[in-house]
C-alpha cells in the first residue's frame, strides 16, 4: 500500500535535474520559474509524505511497519544490498518535520537568496539535492542506502557553505565540514564492516535494520560495543559532538537558510536518528550507551561555555546548536530514545526559527548598511540593538524560541528538556552528574539567548546612520517565522508527560521502534550479559518481540509508571522546578548584565581575561587541531614526497641509470674506431690464448 | 566458437589499423580532415564493439567470442583471442576513451597531427590486443608493442622535460617486461617438459603443475612486471613524469586503460599461473597496496602541480584495485574490476579537465588559478562531478568500486582494509584542498578574469565520462553481472589449486620431480 513511497525522493530529485542542467537558462528567462520548480518539488514531496503518514496512523500500532524495495544496489557474491525505503513511525516522523520545514526554509530562501543574481538557481539546486539525501538518510531500510543520504547531505553542506565561495573563509569552512565528516564517515564504514563479519555468517549481508537487528544477538558484546562505538564516531561528525563539532560553527559561513535547515534543523540531528533507529544494538552495549550519554553531556555543557561570549549573532546560535545536540545524546545515552527524538523534534522548530529570524535580522542589517554604504558586520550584535521596533514580527518570533530553547514551561523545548534531564537523573544508566551537567548547561543556554535577544532587539541602536534604514523583511520571510512559531509554541504538546498529566502520545506512537529502548532493554542486555551469551540472544529476541510494537504494553508501562507512586513523580517536580530556577536566573543574569548595568560584561571580561579570552577562541581546539594533526601530517606528507620519492626511490632509480652510463662510457673506450688498437687486442688476446694452452699441455 | 558468427575480436582489435593506413593517405597539412577521419575511425570502432557487450552471455565463465589460427605450428604459438567477463569492460573502456580522446586533442595537439593520431589508433590496437590475446607470446607482443606509441606520445607531444620523462617510462616498463618474457620461456619448456606439447596457449599453461620453488620466481618476475605497470609503490616513480609531461589524451589513455594493464594482468596471468606463490606473496602485495594507497594520497596532498596532484591520485586508487583482488574473494575481486573501470573514468575526466584548463592558460599550477568557478560555471560542475567520483561519494561510481573493495578486503585482510579505508579521508582531503584552491576563493589574477568557459566540443567530450559516473553509481548491477560468472570461476580455480599445492606439500612432494610425477592430478583440475 506505500509502494509509491519512492515518490518522496523522486521529486527533489526531478527538481536537481531540471534546475541543475537547465537552471541558467530558465533564470535568464524568469526567476520565478526556478523557485517554482524547486519549492514545488518539495511540496509534492511533503504531500506525498502526509499521504502516507495519514495511511500509516489508520493502522493498528504493531503493523506500522513497511518496507518497499525498488533498485538492486550493489550486489556481489553474498553481498546483497537495495535502494529500498522502509516506513514505520520513526522514519515518517522524520520525514514530516524534516520535509515540512525544508519545504518552509525553501519557501524562506526566496526573499532571502533573491538578489543573488547568477546563482539564484545554483542555491536552489543544492537544496534539493540536500533534501533528496536527507529523504533517502531517513527513509533507508538499510545502513548502506542511510550513508548514501549521509555522505550525501555531507556534500551538500559543503557545496552551500561554500557558496559564496568568493571568500576565502566560506571555502575553508566548507572544505573543513567536508573533510571532518569523512572522519566520522570512516567510522561508520569501519562499523558497517564489522556488521559485515559479525553478522555474515549468519546470513545477514544486506545490512537491512530489521534483519540486522533480528540477529543483532549473534553479535558478541565487545562486537556490539565496536560497532555502537564507530557508528557514535560518525555521529560526533555529522551532529557535531566532541571531537568532531569543530565544523559546525565555520559552517555558519554559509547563507542563513542553509544554516537553518542543515545546521539547525534536519542534517545536524541525522546522528541521533541514527542511533534511535539503532536502538537494538545500542542497547546490548551499555559501554557505548555510557559513552554516548558521557559525550552528550560534555559537549552539551562546553559548547554552552562558549556560547556565553560569542559576538557574531549565529555563532552564538551555532554553539547552541551543538549544545542542543549534546542533550539529544544525553537522552539516548540513558536510554531515553523516544526523548531524544522528542528533543530533536522541538530543537528543529525552534533552533530553524532562530536561524531564520537571525537571517532576517541580518537581512535587514545588510540592506540598511548597503543603502549607506557602510560596510560593518551585518552579523555582529554589538551593532545591532533597538531592532524591537523596526522589525517587530522577526522579534516576536524569535522571543517565541528563545523561550522555548529556554525551557520556559509552556513552550516546547520545556517538555523535550525536562524529559531528557528526568530521565539522566532516573533512569538505569543516569546519574545526578548527567543530570547536573544539563541543568547547569540549561542555565547556560538561557543566559546566552536572552543575552542575544537583548543585545539584538532592546536598547539603542548601534549601527548609526543605518539605523533608519533597518525594516521588516519581505512576507516570504516572515510567512515561515509565523508557522515556525506556532510550531514551536505549541509543538511540546505533543508529548507532555505524565507526570503533568498528559499521556505523551509521542511516546504512544514510537513505542513501536523504541520499545527496546528507554531503558528496559538495556536493563535487560545487561543482565543477561552478565549471565552470558545465550541469555543475551534471549533477551535479545525478547526485546525484538518488543520491537514488534506492543502499544498496550507502553500502557502497561505508563500504569507502572504511575504505580512507583509519589516519591519519583515527587522528585520529578522537584527536578523541574530546579531547572526552570536555572533557566530564570540565567534570563534574570542577562537582563541585568545588558539592559541594567551594561558595563559589567567589559569589567568581568577584563578582570577574568584569561577565562574571556579562552571562551572567545573556543578553547583554542582549532589551533589545537591544527598544531597535532594538520601540520604534521602536511610535514609528513612533504617528506614522502621530497624525501622518499624523489630522496630514495627515484635517487636508486636514476642511480641505476647513471652506473649503467658511466659503465658504458668506460666499456667504450674499448670500441675506439681505430684498426692499430683492434689490432693489438687480437695479438695479445692471442698471445693469452697460446700461453694458456702452453701452460696447459704442459 | 562464436556466437556472432564471424571475427569480431579480430575485427575489433585491428579496425584502428585501418584507420591508420587511411590516415597515412591523407596530406599531413589537411589538419581538420585528419582530425576528422580519426574521430570518425575512433567512433565507429566503439560501435563495432558494442556487439562484444551486448551479445555477451552473462552466464559463461569461460572465453566468448574465441578465434584461434595456428601462427607457427612448429613452436606452438597460435593467433589465439578470446574475451571473458574479466576483460569484456576493460575493452569496452579502451574503445569508448579512444575517441574522446581525438576529441580532447582537437585543439591541444597543433603540431604533427598525421602523426598523433596514427599513434593514437597504433596505440588503441596495441591495447585490444593485449586485452584478448589468449596466447602469451601473441600478449607479449601486443604487451611490447604499446610502449612505443606511447613513448612517442609523451616524447614528441610532451612537455618540457618529455624526454626525460618518456625515456624513464619505457626503460622502467621495459625493463620489467623482460623479466616477464624469460619466465614466458621458462613455462613454454617447462610445459613441453612435463607434456610433451610446445604451446604458448595461456589456457593450456594454466593446467600446468608447476614445482612450488621455480613457481616463486617466475611468479615475481610476472609480478615485477605488472606491479610496474600498476604502478605499485615503490615502483611507481615514472608515472608522475609520464603523467606530467604527456598531452592530454596521452594522459587520459594512460591511466585510463595502460595502468589497468598491470592489473589486468595479475589476475589473467600471474596468478592464475603461479597461485601457490601468489597465495605467499599476498601479504607482501597488500602491504604494498596499502602502503600504495596511503602514500599516495599523501604525496598529492601537497603537490603545487595539479596535473601531479592528480597521477599520485592514481597511486593511491590503483592501490585498491590490489587490494581487492588480493582479498581472493568476489567482492574483493568484483570491486578491484569495477574500480579499474572507475578509475579510467574519473581519472580520465580528471586528467581532461586539468588539460582544458592548461589550454587555456599554458599552467598547472594551482597557485596560479583560484576563482575559477566564477568565470567557467560549466567547468566548475563538471570538475565537481569527477572530483566526486574520485573520493567515491556514494552514488557515483566509485563509491561501489571502493565499498566493494573495502568489503571484500575487510573479510579476508581486515587490519590491511582498515588502513585502506583511512584512504577515504585523505583522498577529500587532497581532491577538495585543490579544488578549493582552484575552483573557489577570490578571482584575484588578471588573466584568469577573462577566461572562456567550456566550448561545445569541450562539453561533448566530458559529458559522456560525468553521466557514467552516475549511471555506474546506481546500477552498477549492470556492469557486475557480467563479470560474476568469469570472476566466481578465477576464485574457485585459485581456491582450488592452492588446495592442491599445499596438500602436495603435506604429502612430502615438495620436491620438483615428485610433483612433476603427478602430472595425472592436473587434468581433474579443469
Amino acid at each position: 500500500m506505500f509502494d509509491y513511497i519512492w515518490l518522496v525522493p523522486v521529486f527533489p530529485a526531478i527538481g536537481v535535474l531540471i534546475n541543475g542542467l537547465l537552471g541558467r537558462r530558465i533564470e535568464a528567462v524568469s526567476k520565478h520559474l526556478i523557485h517554482w520548480i524547486a519549492c514545488g518539488m518539495i511540496a509534492l514531496s511533503f504531500t506525498v509524505t502526509c499521504v502516507i503518514f495519514y495511511q500509516l496512523l489508520q493502522l493498528p500500532g504493531d503493523q506500522r511497519f513497511y518496507q518497499v524495495t525498488c533498485l538492486d544496489w550493489i550486489q556481489s557474491g553474498v553481498l546483497q544490498t537495495y535502494i529500498a525505503y522502509q516506513i514505520d513511525p520513526l522514519s515518517m516522523m522524520m520525514a514530516m518535520f524534516v520535509i515540512g520545514i525544508g519545504f518552509l526554509i525553501h519557501i524562506y530562501s526566496i526573499g532571502y537568496m533573491w538578489e543573488d543574481e547568477g546563482r539564484y538557481y545554483r542555491f536552489f539546486v543544492y537544496l534539493n539535492l540536500f533534501m533528496f539525501s536527507m529523504i533517502n538518510l531517513i527513509l533507508a531500510n538499510n545502513y548502506l542506502l542511510m550513508f548514501l543520504g549521509w555522505e550525501g547531505v555531507g556534500l551538500c553542506s559543503y557545496l552551500l557553505i561554500g557558496f559564496w565561495f568568493d571568500d576565502e573563509a566560506n571555502a575553508i569552512a566548507g572544505k573543513k565540514a567536508f573533510i571532518t565528516n569523512r572522519v566520522g564517515d570512516f567510522a561508520f564504514l569501519i562499523g558497517m564492516f564489522l556488521l559485515f563479519t559479525g553478522l555474515g555468517e549468519h546470513g545477514v549481508w544486506s545490512l537491512q535494520f530489521s534483519e540486522v537487528f533480528t540477529h543483532v544477538h549473534y553479535l558478541s558484546q565487545s562486537q556490539a560495543t565496536m560497532i555502537c562505538l564507530l557508528f557514535f564516531i560518525g555521529c560526533t561528525a555529522k551532529s557535531a559532538q566532541i571531537p568532531l563539532y569543530v565544523w559546525l560553527p565555520d559552517a555558519m559561513a554559509g547563507p542563513t537558510p542553509v544554516s537553518a535547515l542543515i545546521h539547525a534543523a534536519t542534517m545536524v540531528t541525522s546522528g541521533v536518528y541514527m542511533i534511535s533507529r539503532s536502538n537494538v544494538l545500542f542497547s546490548m552495549s551499555p559501554f557505548a550507551m555510557g559513552v554516548v550519554a558521557t559525550v552528550g553531556a560534555l559537549t552539551a555543557i562546553f559548547a554552552a561555555s562558549i556560547g556565553l561570549v560569542q559576538n557574531d549573532i549565529k555563532k552564538v546560535l551555532a554553539y547552541s546548536t551543538v549544545s542542543q545536540l549534546g542533550y539529544m545524546f544525553l537522552g539516548l545515552g540513558v536510554g531515553a530514545f523516544a526523548a531524544g527524538m522528542f528533543h530533536v523534534l522541538t530543537h528543529a522548530f525552534f533552533k530553524a526559527l532562530l536561524f531564520l529570524g537571525s537571517g532576517a535580522v541580518i537581512h535587514s542589517m545588510h540592506h540598511a548598511y548597503h543603502k549607506v554604504h557602510c560596510h560593518d558586520d551585518p552579523q555582529d550584535m554589538r551593532n545591532m540593538g533597538g531592532l524591537k521596533a523596526k522589525t517587530p514580527i522577526t522579534f516576536w518570533t524569535f522571543l517565541i524560541a528563545t523561550l522555548a530553547i529556554s525551557g520556559i514551561p509552556g513552550f516546547s523545548g520545556f517538555f523535550s528538556k525536562d524529559e531528557i534531564l528526568w530521565q539522566a537523573w532516573s533512569s538505569p544508566q543516569g546519574s545526578w552528574i548527567l543530570w547536573l551537567i544539563g541543568a547547569v548547561a540549561a542555565g547556560m543556554t538561557a543566559f546566552y539567548m536572552f543575552r542575544l535577544v537583548f543585545m539584538t532587539f532592546f536598547n539603542e541602536c548601534r549601527a548609526g546612520e543605518a539605523c533608519e534604514h533597518i525594516h521588516e523583511s519581505p512576507p516570504s520571510m516572515t510567512g515561515p517565522l509565523c508557522v515556525l512559531a506556532f510550531l514551536a509554541a505549541v509543538g511540546g504538546y505533543l508529548g507532555v508527560p505524565h507526570a503533568l498529566g498528559g499521556s505523551n502520545l509521542f511516546h504512544q506512537f514510537l513505542e513501536p521502534v523504541m520499545g527496546l529502548g528507554d531503558g528496559k532493554l538495556l536493563h535487560d542486555a545487561t543482565q543477561a550479559a552478565s549471565h552470558g551469551v545465550e541469555h543475551a540472544a534471549q533477551a535479545a529476541g525478547h526485546l525484538m518481540h518488543a520491537a514488534a510494537g506492543h502499544v498496550a504494553e507502553a500502557a502497561g508501562h505508563a500504569a507502572e509508571g504511575a504505580e512507583h507512586g509519589g516519591e519519583s513523580m515527587f522528585m520529578e517536580y522537584l527536578l523541574m522546578v530546579v531547572s526552570v530556577a536555572l533557566a530564570c536566573f540565567g534570563i534574570l543574569i542577562a537582563y541585568i548584565f545588558y539592559i541594567r548595568k551594561r558595563e559589567i560584561p567589559a569589567a568581568l571580561a577584563e578582570k577574568y581575561s584569561f577565562i574571556h579570552r579562552l571562551l572567545l577562541n573556543k578553547w583554542y581546539v582549532d589551533e589545537l587541531y591544527d598544531l597535532v594533526i594538520i601540520s604534521p601530517l602536511r610535514g609528513f606528507a612533504y617528506f614522502l614526497w621530497r624525501g622518499v620519492d624523489v630522496g630514495v626511490v627515484d635517487y636508486i632509480v636514476n642511480g641505476v641509470a647513471r652506473v649503467v652510463g658511466w659503465g658504458s662510457s668506460v666499456v667504450r673506450y674499448i670500441q675506439s674506431g681505430y684498426v692499430q688498437s683492434y689490432a693489438v687486442s687480437v695479438v695479445f688476446g692471442t698471445v693469452v690464448l697460446l700461453a694458456y694452452y702452453f701452460l696447459k699441455a704442459l | 566458437m562464436n556466437q556472432l558468427g564471424f571475427p569480431i575480436i579480430s575485427l575489433v582489435a585491428f579496425f584502428p589499423i585501418f584507420g591508420v593506413l587511411i590516415l597515412m593517405l591523407i596530406d599531413k597539412k589537411a589538419e581538420d580532415t585528419l582530425r576528422g577521419t580519426a574521430m570518425v575511425f575512433a567512433l565507429i570502432e566503439f560501435f563495432i564493439s558494442l556487439p562484444l557487450l551486448f551479445s555477451f552471455q552473462n552466464g559463461i565463465a569461460g572465453m566468448q567470442f574465441v578465434e584461434r589460427y595456428n601462427w607457427i605450428k612448429s613452436a606452438g604459438l597460435s593467433y589465439y583471442v578470446g574475451i571473458d567477463g574479466i576483460s569484456l569492460w576493460i575493452v569496452m573502456l579502451t574503445t569508448f576513451l579512444t575517441p574522446i580522446c581525438v576529441l580532447c586533442s582537437w585543439t591541444y595537439i597543433q603540431k604533427r597531427v598525421k602523426e598523433f593520431m596514427i599513434c593514437l589508433l597504433l596505440l588503441e590496437t596495441a591495447m585490444l590486443g593485449a586485452l584478448v590475446s589468449l596466447d602469451l607470446i601473441l600478449f607479449y607482443v601486443f604487451w611490447e608493442l604499446m610502449l612505443i606509441p606511447m613513448y612517442l606520445l609523451i616524447g614528441v607531444w610532451g612537455g618540457d622535460n618529455r624526454i626525460y620523462a618518456a625515456v624513464k617510462f619505457f626503460i622502467y616498463t621495459a625493463a620489467g617486461s623482460v623479466f616477464m618474457l624469460l619466465s614466458i620461456f621458462y613455462l613454454y619448456y617447462l610445459n613441453y617438459k612435463t607434456t610433451g606439447v610446445f604451446t604458448f596457449d595461456l589456457l593450456e599453461l594454466y593446467k600446468l603443475n608447476i614445482p612450488v620453488s621455480v613457481q616463486f620466481w617466475l611468479c615475481t618476475a610476472f609480478f615485477v612486471s605488472f606491479a610496474i605497470k600498476v604502478p605499485m609503490f615503490p615502483l611507481h616513480t615514472w608515472l608522475p613524469d609520464a603523467h606530467v609531461q604527456a598531452p592530454t589524451a596521452g594522459s587520459v589513455i594512460l591511466a585510463g586503460v595502460l595502468l589497468k594493464m598491470g592489473t589486468y594482468g595479475f589476475m589473467r596471468f600471474a596468478i592464475p599461473l603461479f597461485p601457490y606463490a601468489t597465495k605467499q606473496f599476498t601479504p607482501v602485495i597488500a602491504t604494498l597496496a596499502v602502503i600504495g594507497i596511503i602514500y599516495g594520497a599523501l604525496v598529492a596532498l601537497i603537490q603545487p602541480d595539479m596535473k601531479k596532484l592528480v597521477a599520485y591520485s592514481s597511486v593511491s586508487h590503483l592501490g585498491y584495485v590490489m587490494l581487492g583482488i588480493f582479498a581472493f574473494n568476489m567482492q574483493g575481486v568484483e570491486g578491484g574490476l569495477y574500480q579499474m573501470l572507475n578509475h579510467g573514468i574519473s581519472t580520465g575526466a580528471l586528467f581532461l579537465i586539468v588539460g582544458m584548463l592548461y589550454e587555456r592558460r599554458h599552467t598547472r599550477m594551482i597557485k596560479d588559478f583560484g576563482g575559477i568557478a566564477r568565470v567557467m560555471p560549466i567547468y566548475a560542475t563538471f570538475f565537481m562531478i569527477a572530483t566526486l567520483s574520485s573520493i567515491a561519494v556514494p552514488g557515483t561510481n566509485g563509491f561501489v568500486g571502493e565499498f566493494m573493495i573495502l568489503v571484500g578486503a575487510f573479510r579476508s585482510l581486515p587490519v590491511y582494509a582498515i588502513f585502506a579505508t583511512s584512504g577515504a579521508i585523505l583522498g577529500a582531503l587532497y581532491m577538495l584542498w585543490m579544488y578549493q584552491r582552484v575552483m573557489f576563493q577570490p578571482l584575484d589574477k588578471e588573466e584568469n578574469k577573462v577566461l572562456k568557459d567550456l566550448n561545445l566540443r569541450e562539453i561533448v567530450t566530458l559529458l559522456p565520462l560525468a553521466v557514467l559516473v552516475f549511471v555506474m553509481g546506481f546500477f552498477p548491477g549492470y556492469f557486475l553481472r557480467k563479470m560474476d560468472a568469469s570472476c566466481e570461476y578465477f576464485l574457485k580455480n585459485y581456491q582450488q589449486k592452492v588446495a592442491f599445492y599445499e596438500k602436495g606439500l603435506e604429502d612430502g612432494t615438495s620436491r620438483i620431480e615428485t610433483v612433476l610425477e603427478e602430472n595425472n592430478l592436473r587434468r581433474t583440475l579443469d
